[in-house]
């Protein structure tokens, strides 16, 4: 049973949080990225071609991770390899021990430095949580044995605000009837939707089913902000928000002030497990949310005791 | 492409835009077809949808799934929907879904998959 399995059977507070891509700089640029956190997190993403971009391979991060004692998720997207090659890496990564996999569809190639290349698609994510619960049960998608079934613990991405909105949930219990058992939301920039969709979440029973973590983003200017409403695909953020940060005295102070009232927020709605993470900043923005919000380190929280829900 | 996929093509394709996959899902997706999404996803939208419903690769075009999602409730098989979709058999395309409907050859999914209805 890996970590992150572990400490959301036993009902704990959850925190993981994004690596930043690596491209270089081996294994010291890895334990860079998440040394400043490394204490309050109970795993960490490898993320897979982020925005369209070629960086290092979740599968070699994830290793990378777990030579220096970090749990890796490893995410998966649908929009660079075939069902075989998908195939391939959930074995890849369950020979070096590595159990999280969070499954994507994906952003499109165009949203990338290399539009011109060819989207494959060959899956979608619902198709490939299914294959990989296909082979945690010891089947590869042919039906051929994998032998012993390799210990995997299944996770997906839902976006509370992307239309169409009252879709949203049904989907994700798509993706907990196709093998998820944990959920790591599309970042919010506004707690409304957010709030929306848990409380649909716990109607239709998907809160019970799978772990919900929504992702806060920290960043550090009003700039990166408007950014990331223009350009991300899938994420916008209110104008207030934007105008209130710009307005501030102290620009970064007011966006990290923003992105700690909206994890805050997050963490109370009913069904939350706890928090995703993702930071562009380079200092120890998540250190300092989980600080600032009274989450204690991995180690208290395990030590607060199994069974009980920590209260933060 | 044989005579019967012509006919299909030529009925299907003007009025939703077939791509001729060989194995049509229409009637579960509220008569929309999942083929026009640019990264053909059959059971539900990505997280990309813009916030007017319009498609992350193409702009001009609403997303095919706020489309399905929409109109699914009208249909008979609205219930259908929520039906996870296999993946595509990439061996069935340009040959005719009434054929393989009628063959059930379209109904052929590999050995491992399994799913809950």
């Amino acid at each position: 049973m890996s970590r992150l399995e572990e400490a959301i059977a036993a009902g704990r507070f959850i925190v993981t949080a994004e690596l930043l891509t690596i491209n270089a700089g081996g294994l010291d640029a890895v334990h860079r990225h998440f040394e400043p956190f490394e204490d309050f997190v109970d795993a960490v993403n490898a993320t897979d071609n982020t925005a369209a971009h070629a960086h290092a391979s979740p599968l070699a991060v994830a290793i990378a991770l777990k030579q220096l004692g970090m749990e890796p998720v490893m995410q998966l997207v649908c929009r660079d390899r075939n069902r075989l090659a998908l195939q391939a890496e959930i074995a890849g990564a369950a020979l070096h021990g590595i159990e999280n996999i969070c499954c994507l569809t994906g952003d499109d190639v165009t949203a990338g430095d290399e539009p011109e290349a060819r989207r494959v698609f060959d899956l979608d994510s619902i198709q490939l949580l299914a294959v990989a619960e296909s082979m945690r049960k010891g089947r590869y998608l042919s039906g051929r044995r994998l032998d012993p079934p390799p210990h995997l613990f299944l996770g997906a991405v839902e976006n509370p605000q992307a239309p169409p909105v009252h879709h949203r949930v049904d989907r994700a219990l798509k993706k907990v009837r196709a093998g998820a058992r944990f959920l790591q939301l599309q970042v919010v920039f506004d707690i409304d939707p957010l709030m929306s969709f848990m409380i649909e979440a716990g109607q239709k029973g998907l809160a019970e089913r799978a772990a919900i973590l929504p992702s806060i983003c920290l960043v550090r200017s009003p700039g990166a902000l408007r950014f990331i409403d223009e350009r991300v695909p899938g994420i916008s953020v209110p104008e207030d928000v934007i105008e209130r940060c710009e307005r501030a005295a102290d620009p970064e102070a007011e966006c990290f002030d923003v992105a700690c009232e909206l994890a805050d927020a997050a963490r109370s709605l009913p069904g939350v497990r706890g928090l995703h993470l993702i930071s562009f900043r380079k200092e120890a923005g998540i250190a300092r949310l989980c600080a600032r919000l009274g989450i204690p380190t991995r180690e208290e929280r395990e030590t607060i005791g199994n069974g009980s829900r920590v209260a933060v | 492409m044989k005579p019967l996929a012509l006919i299909e093509a030529a009925v299907k394709k003007p009025v939703f835009g077939c791509q001729m996959c060989g194995q049509c899902v229409l009637h579960s997706t509220g008569m929309t077809c999942p083929m026009n999404c640019p990264k053909s996803l059959r059971n539900g939208p990505c997280g990309g949808v813009r916030p007017d419903g319009h498609c992350e690769v193409k702009p001009e075009m609403r997303c095919v799934w706020v489309k399905a999602v929409e109109r699914a409730p009208k249909t008979p098989w609205a219930h259908e929907i929520a039906d996870i979709r296999k993946p595509v058999d990439n061996r069935l395309w340009n040959t005719s879904s009434w054929a393989n409907l009628l063959t059930k050859r379209d109904k052929v999914a590999p050995k491992g998959w399994r799913v809950e209805a």
